[in-house]
This record gives C-alpha cells, sequence and structure tokens, in this order.
C-alpha cells in the first residue's frame, strides 16, 4: 500500500499535478507515514526522474517548473508536521533571492528560484524592487548564507555593487550571486561578487560551490 | 561622404498571415484581457488619468482594468502618420504606410571593439562610434541608441548617450534609456534646443522615446511617467512588448500577440487619454522562449512569423510600428546570424513595418559587432531590391535586344544592357570571387564588412552640431548632476 502511495506521489511531481500532490501528502500524514520517508521514498524520486529527464533534453522548462511547483506544494504539507517531529531535511543551503530595488523584472530570477528549490536549496525569493537592506535582514533572521541578486537593466545593475559594498563594510557572513541580462564577467569582477551564471541552471551550480555540501 | 538615407518605398509586394478574421478575434481577446484581467500601471500619474477616465483602478495591485469603448475611443484619436524629424531636414522620415526605414538596434551593454576585436563594456566613446557610423551608412535611417555609456552616472545616462547622438549624426534619434520623469524633462528640453522651437519639435520631432513593457501584462513606472512628458511636447513615445512564448507569454504564438497586444495598446490608449492627438507608435519585438532552457533566443521561425503579423496589427489600429528584426542570438557574424536576420527582416519588411530595429547586435541584442552592424545593412539592402520586385514593360522585355542577339551570341555587347546592367544589385558582403583567391587570402565577408565601418568611422564627418547647442545640452544634464 505504502508503496502504491509512493508511486503516486513520486507520478503527482513527474506529471506536474500540485493538487494531486498536497492530496497524496495529506493521505499519508493520515496514514500516519513519516513525513521524511514520503518525501524521500515518495516525492524525491519523481523529482530526480523529471531532472534525469531534463538533463537528457526529452523533459521541457515548463514540466521542471510545474515539478517544482508541485513539490513546493506537497512540502507545504508535510513540514509543518517535520518540525514538530524533530525530524529535519537535509538541505543543501539557504539562499535568499530577489530583484534590486528599481527594478521590476523577475522571469529570470523567479527561475533561478525554482530550479535552486527543485535542487535542494531552502530559497526565500523576496520578489522585486528589493531594497539592499532587506536582503541583508532577511539573510540574517533565515541564516542563510548566500544571497542571489538579479538586475535587468545597466541603470539598475549598480544595486548588486551596493549589496556586496553593504556585506563588506559589516563583514557578514554572506555570499552574494548575481545575474540578470545585462551582467557579465567583467561587470562581476569589477564589483566582486562572489559568483555569477548566465542562466537558472549555471545558477544551481554556482549556488552549490558556494554553499553547498560538498 | 554625402549624409543619405535609403529607406524601402513603394513596395511591389507584400505579405499578410493574418485573415481580417485572425485580427478581429485578437483584438477582442485584447479588449478581455484589458478589461476582466487588466494590465499593471505602476505610476501614479499613470493611476490617476485612468482612473479621471473611469477605468477601474486597484491602488494596491496598481493593476487598471478598462472597458472596450475606453480603450476604442482613446486608440481612435492616435495620428496615423506623422514626421519623425532629423538635423538635417532631407533625412526626415515620413511614417506614412509606405515606407520601411530601418535603424542601429539598442541598448547593448557590451561591444567588440572596433580596433582591438576584443570584446568589454560599452561606455559613451562606443555610442559616438557607432552614430558616426551610423550616419555615413546609407541603409539607416534612424539612430536607436544601440549602447548603454555604462562610464557615466546611472541618472543622466540616457541624456549623455542622445546628446553624444545628435553630435555625432544628422539622422533622427531614438532611445530607450529615458526611465523617469526628471530624466525625460531634461530631454524634452534637449530636444527642444536642437529643434530650435517648440512648434519644430512638434512638427518635425528630432527624438523619439521607446519604451518596454513589463511582460506579462505590466508596465515599468517611469517608463510612463517619461512617455507622458514626451506626449506634452509632442515628441513620439512607442511600447515596445517583447513577451515571449512559453515564460512571459502563453505557449501558443497567438496568445502571445494576445499579450503584447493588450500592454501595447493599453498604454497606447493611456497617453491618448492623456495629450488626445500625441504621436505614437507601437513597438515590438516578441520572440519564443528555448523550451528547454527558457532563454531568449534571438531568431528562430516564431520570431520571423510574429515579425509579419505584428504589422497587421498596428495597421489595424491605424498606428506606425517599429519591429524588432535582425537580433540575432549568434555569438559570431555567422550561418545562424544570416538565417535569423534575414528571415525576420524580410517578414517584417514585406508586411511594411515603418521603422526596423535594427542592425548590429550579436548573442540577442547584447553585444555590439561592427561587421554585423554592415552585414545587415546588406541584408536590408537585398531585400530592398526584392521588394521592387519585377517591372514587366516593353522596355524591360527587351524584345529588340532579344531579336538583335537571336539564338545564340550573348547580351554583352548589347546598348540595352549597358542602359540596365546598373539595376542588378552588386553586394558588398558576398563572396563571388575565384576559390583559389580565397583560398590564397583567407579572408571573409565578415572581414571586409568590419574594414567598411573601419573605414567609414575614419573618413566620414557628420553635419556638426552647432557647438552652442551642444553647450546648452551640456548645461541640462550638468544641472541635472548638480542635483544628485
Amino acid at each position: 500500500m505504502t508503496k502504491d502511495l509512493f508511486q503516486a506521489m513520486s507520478q503527482s511531481i513527474i506529471d506536474g499535478e500540485r493538487d494531486e500532490a498536497v492530496r497524496l501528502a495529506a493521505l499519508a500524514l493520515e496514514q500516519d507515514i513519516d513525513p521524511l520517508d514520503a518525501i524521500t521514498s515518495g516525492y524525491l524520486p519523481g523529482v530526480n526522474s523529471v531532472g534525469s529527464a531534463f538533463a537528457c533534453g526529452d523533459a521541457f522548462l515548463p514540466e521542471l517548473v510545474m515539478a517544482g511547483e508541485a513539490m513546493k506544494a506537497a512540502m507545504a504539507v508535510l513540514e509543518p508536521v517535520m518540525k514538530t517531529n524533530d525530524t529535519q531535511l537535509n538541505i543543501e543551503g539557504k539562499v535568499i533571492i530577489g530583484t534590486v530595488e528599481g527594478d521590476i523584472h523577475e522571469i529570470g530570477k523567479s527561475l533561478v528560484g525554482t530550479m535552486l528549490m527543485s535542487s535542494g536549496f531552502e530559497v526565500y525569493d523576496l520578489g522585486v524592487n528589493v531594497p539592499v537592506a532587506d536582503f541583508i535582514a532577511k539573510a540574517e533572521e533565515t541564516g542563510a548564507s548566500l544571497v542571489g541578486v538579479s538586475a535587468l537593466l545597466t541603470t539598475t545593475m549598480a544595486k548588486q555593487k551596493d549589496l556586496i559594498d553593504e556585506v563588506k563594510k559589516k563583514n557578514l557572513p554572506i555570499k552574494v550571486m548575481v545575474g540578470g541580462a545585462p551582467v557579465t564577467r567583467e561587470w562581476v569582477d569589477k564589483i566582486g561578487a562572489d559568483g555569477y551564471a548566465e542562466d537558472a541552471f549555471g545558477a544551481v551550480e554556482v549556488a552549490r560551490e558556494l554553499i553547498g555540501k560538498k | 561622404m554625402e549624409t543619405a538615407i535609403k529607406p524601402i518605398t513603394n513596395p511591389k509586394f507584400s505579405i499578410k498571415i493574418l485573415s481580417d478574421r485572425d485580427i478581429k478575434d485578437i483584438h477582442t481577446a485584447t479588449l478581455d484581457i484589458i478589461q476582466n484581467t487588466g494590465v499593471r500601471f505602476p505610476s501614479e500619474r499613470a493611476l490617476q488619468i485612468w482612473s479621471a477616465h473611469g477605468a477601474e483602478v486597484d491602488p494596491d495591485s496598481q493593476i487598471v482594468k478598462a472597458k472596450p469603448d475606453l480603450i476604442e475611443s482613446a486608440i481612435a484619436k492616435a495620428p496615423p502618420r506623422y514626421i519623425l524629424g532629423a538635423r538635417q531636414p532631407d533625412l526626415d522620415m515620413p511614417l506614412d504606410g509606405n515606407h520601411v526605414f530601418l535603424g542601429t538596434d539598442g541598448c547593448g551593454v557590451e561591444v567588440i571593439d572596433i580596433h582591438s576585436g576584443q570584446r568589454r563594456m560599452s561606455q559613451l566613446s562606443d555610442v559616438r562610434d557607432i552614430a558616426r557610423i551610423a550616419d555615413g551608412t546609407d541603409d539607416i535611417a534612424v539612430n536607436w541608441v544601440a549602447l548603454s555609456a555604462q562610464d557615466k552616472p546611472v541618472e543622466t545616462r540616457g541624456l549623455h548617450e542622445i546628446k553624444t547622438v545628435w553630435e555625432n549624426s544628422s539622422k533622427h534619434v531614438q532611445t530607450e534609456s529615458i526611465y523617469n520623469a526628471a530624466e525625460a524633462e531634461a530631454a524634452m528640453r534637449m530636444a527642444l534646443a536642437v529643434a530650435g522651437s517648440e512648434n519644430n519639435l512638434r512638427e518635425k520631432p528630432v527624438l523619439s522615446l521607446m519604451q518596454c513593457s513589463a511582460s506579462p501584462l505590466g508596465h515599468d513606472g517611469g517608463s510612463l511617467d517619461a512617455a507622458l512628458i514626451a506626449g506634452e511636447f509632442g515628441v513620439p513615445a512607442g511600447f515596445m512588448t517583447m513577451a515571449s512564448c512559453l515564460t512571459t507569454g502563453p505557449a501558443t504564438m497567438a496568445g502571445t500577440l494576445a499579450v503584447g497586444n493588450a500592454e501595447v495598446i493599453a498604454a497606447t490608449a493611456l497617453l491618448q487619454l492623456a495629450n488626445p492627438g500625441a504621436p505614437v507608435f507601437y513597438a515590438a519585438a516578441q520572440t519564443a522562449s528555448d523550451p528547454r532552457t527558457g532563454v531568449y533566443t534571438g531568431g528562430g521561425p516564431e520570431d520571423f512569423l510574429f515579425g509579419a503579423a505584428t504589422n497587421q496589427l498596428a495597421d489595424f489600429y491605424d498606428i506606425p510600428l517599429s519591429m524588432g528584426s535582425f537580433a540575432t542570438g549568434a555569438k559570431t557574424p555567422n550561418w545562424q546570424a544570416g538565417i535569423d536576420n534575414s528571415l525576420s527582416t524580410l517578414m517584417a519588411c514585406a508586411a511594411i513595418s515603418d521603422m526596423l530595429l535594427g542592425v548590429g547586435f550579436l548573442h540577442g541584442s547584447r553585444i555590439w559587432s561592427y561587421a554585423q552592424m554592415q552585414l545587415d545593412c546588406e541584408i536590408f539592402a537585398i531585400i530592398r531590391k526584392m521588394l521592387q520586385g519585377i517591372e514587366v514593360n516593353q522596355e524591360t522585355l527587351a524584345l529588340d535586344a532579344i531579336t538583335s542577339v537571336g539564338p545564340g551570341g550573348n547580351f554583352l555587347g548589347e546598348k540595352h544592357t549597358r542602359a540596365h546592367m546598373r539595376d542588378l544589385f552588386i553586394p558588398k558582403f558576398m563572396d563571388r570571387r575565384p576559390y583559389n583567391e580565397w583560398e590564397d587570402k583567407g579572408d571573409n565577408p565578415p572581414d571586409w564588412a568590419l574594414e567598411k565601418a573601419r573605414s567609414i568611422l575614419s573618413d566620414h564627418e557628420p553635419l556638426p552640431l552647432e557647438p552652442a547647442i551642444s553647450k546648452e545640452l551640456t548645461g541640462i544634464i550638468d544641472s541635472l548632476e548638480k542635483d544628485l
């Protein structure tokens, strides 16, 4: 029975069916199944399956995003119970992401968030038009050691430097990775960012290098 | 070298890829989106205008929902035809539905240095060089500020850019880098200085503003404020949608056309509500994201179809169109660049888009290449020639010459041949040499294109801007920088 349930959980992720993933998570709790087992034996195999289909070009980006959304929804059901049970999910690390103040472009940043989340990071997405102080406050509040900051305009890109300067000035234990269409290797060197990638997949690699479990 | 422009005009054929019914359906869907889903206008001033005209405004989400008759009656006030002015009067551009004017592409961040060939961040001197070369390239009619002057303060960068272009080219100037009210006010004062009077600026605006929407269904507040200010001065403004199938638009092309259309039409209606009769244009560069990675592609059959479809929408609303073409995703001037830029430009030209923006970029409008700029101009020249079609009359049927030559023989010695041989297209950058000559020299068309750009830069003298006007422009920028 449990095996069938785990199979169905995996399938809900592969199909990107958020409602189904949530229904099965609730069912697992009703049946007193350990939430950590539901995740590692049920949902994660689905995530891995989509991930490998994606890696060899069989799955497309929307399938990856929908799998991520379904996973997130199932986690929202299971996590509160895990916290009361005192079990801990083995996460890669905590990451804060957002688009700089004065800039409302979010698609690239949101994709990075989805990719990080499906790769095992705990992601706090602060949205768009985020002041430097908010990035730092959230990092301090959550204990995140990596901040990913996006900008689409050459005029707002300068705020990435402001964040890095602030982190250095206060000597905070935070690494900063940057991204966005106008961001180039030269810009990254100039502002002294810890990492940068040209797309969401590269961003996961960079995050792993900077804070991931080796 | 004279400064001149060679647009496409009086085309002998055109294409229509959407039926009248298709256009009606897209229009109906657009009105449905604006009325029921709404479009985000994050500008106090814009929201007040909408509210004053009876649209439904949610102050928290800044989403506006407007009824079809409000949108349609506002759009009907937009002028169908007007002129974009140039410092040199014979370079004015009538946007009249019978011309296609070519421009440089805009807003890039890197450049392949014209001398060293190294890729680096763009600066103001690059804006200057590109303007000088565009001025000396007949195919180009409009300077869209090509690169970001990243060595200038962000608050006045857009102003330094337009000043530099005016100083180095007498052709029309368009910018997408005026993002807020303060910068827009200053830009209008600068345009007034160049035009000489408020009336001149209205009659033949030497500046136009392009503003990018924030797909799906949103706008940038500063861009809206800037466009509203332009309208007060009769300076044309256009909203560009870059809605992209799969990410910022639905996966289907019709859905992405509807989303982009709702952005452009809602913002255009806003400009007409604020300043009825102000010159506006439709601008678009829709694309399809790569399904595997979601990245911007800068080419592909979807882009080519969008290039033809959008002019039909702009025609339906009876406003000029500035269409994004070229903009290949290729990393060098290569096979991919040739295909992307030829097909996108053919489709947009054959649909008679009023402006085409534009030439010169690699890697999806990010890296400026002087070689690509000149190669793109050749693509435009080829298509211009194609759109002249085939002229059929007694003279071109050449019966006398045919009789004179008869079976066998050849036409090389005929007077008729001498009279018409220069009608045939002469490419600048196509390799028609003997194979062994290429083998010995090892050079290719991109090398010649780069040489061409270098020689224009060193030889071409643009019509200078009067020093007194330059000084006035500097003063306007200085006063804004003092307040920083």
